[in-house]
């Protein structure tokens, strides 16, 4: 095993703490909040800080131990960035669309025109 | 590799693991649909987040392929359920 | 014959950078291959996209890329306090209806990135004639005051872009 330097080592470890508190806490949210779309906030902490701590941490660490800039830890980043809308997206329709549907109640009207409401 | 850098990695994998554990628990509670394709994709997330730091502790590069892989397959099967759920077709 | 070869240069910039990424060498045989997907997979799939992007203002797109990443900080932070103080304090989240005035599909698109990106929002519907935007908000005192927020600091620097 080769070896990285002190100063390394401690920056990547606060980012990977800081990854698990921030995943945890999301993951509480995720668990503990009533209502759904209460519930989309949560995850996309994960979702963003969560990922960037560890693949900023992933990109120093190899770096460092490769000695030459290794950046394809970025495509992780990127790839979130164009993945995730997706679903959450696509999510938030269905779960409005089930809830009208169902007729549960604290959801809102189908958007219309300001102008012929 | 010092006690600190193995501690932490070992801190945020125990974290991960909790936290799969909350998001499996939301997965069985439901209440409906929607919530338990959330819960989905949050595991996969979380597995794909276990294979980088996974791959520090072992200063592998091959788990990055690993990790875009379970990405990828997360969003596409969480994609195709969300579609199934909407409508009860993948495709129309 | 420009548009022929190349459909959409920045597409087959990006294809290229991936595939070196991915391979992790700048090799000549790397290069190549590389090549060869960035141009053909853009002919390829060139009927799929009928809009064509064109990016104009780059120092606008890096000031709003840096933006958005300084929202997604302060938001982050936001949102994991109002978890962990849950039983303390509740956030006022409710639907708040947005007017927009993008009409853009890519604008469109570039925002509905960033309101799901940022944790305070998620993007739940848009009117079908894209007048209107329903925004799930995590902490909102004042509607008013989130509206015109929003507005000047997402919506402006889209139009300018994209528009």
């Amino acid at each position: 095993m080769s070896e990285v330097p002190f100063w390394v080592e401690v920056v990547v470890a606060a980012l990977l703490v800081l990854s698990g508190l921030f995943v945890l806490i999301s993951a509480l949210g995720f668990l503990r909040l009533q209502d759904f779309f209460l519930r989309m906030h949560p995850p996309a902490l994960a979702y963003t800080f969560g990922s960037w701590c560890v693949t900023l941490a992933g990109i120093l660490y190899f770096s460092m131990l490769s000695e030459r800039l290794t950046l394809h830890p970025w495509l992780i980043i990127i790839m979130l960035s164009m993945t995730v809308p997706v679903t959450t997206v696509l999510l938030a329709r269905v779960a409005l669309f089930r809830r009208r549907v169902a007729g549960e109640p604290n959801t809102p009207p189908v958007l219309t025109r300001p102008d012929d409401s | 590799m010092s006690p600190f850098l193995y501690w932490s990695i070992r801190f945020a994998l125990g974290c991960y693991a909790l936290a799969s554990v909350l998001v499996l628990h939301r997965l069985i509670r439901g209440p409906r649909a929607q919530d338990r394709v959330f819960a989905l994709d949050l595991l996969y997330f979380h597995a794909m987040l276990v294979m980088l730091v996974l791959g520090i502790r072992n200063q592998s590069d091959v788990y990055f392929e690993g990790a875009l892989l379970i990405a990828l397959f997360g969003f596409v099967s969480s994609l195709a359920m969300a579609k199934f759920i909407l409508r009860g077709e993948v495709i129309e | 014959m420009r548009q022929r070869l190349l459909p959409s240069p920045l597409m087959s910039a990006a294809l290229l950078a991936l595939w070196l990424a991915l391979a992790r060498s700048t090799s000549m045989g790397q290069i190549l291959l590389g090549l060869i997907l960035a141009l053909v997979a853009p002919w390829l799939t060139s009927r799929l996209r009928p809009t064509r992007v064109r990016v104009r203002h780059p120092l606008v797109i890096a000031r709003f890329i840096l933006r958005v990443g300084h929202d997604v900080l302060v938001s982050n932070f936001e949102v994991a306090l109002g978890v962990v103080f849950w039983r303390f304090r509740r956030p006022q989240s409710k639907f708040v209806v947005l007017p927009l005035e993008l009409k853009d599909p890519l604008g469109l698109a570039a925002l509905s990135m960033v309101t799901t990106v940022v944790p305070g929002t998620v993007w739940s519907e848009l009117a079908l004639d894209r007048s209107a935007l329903l925004l799930h908000v995590w902490d909102v005192s004042d509607e008013q005051e989130f509206i015109t927020r929003f507005k000047a600091r997402y919506e402006a620097p889209l139009r300018e872009i994209f528009e």
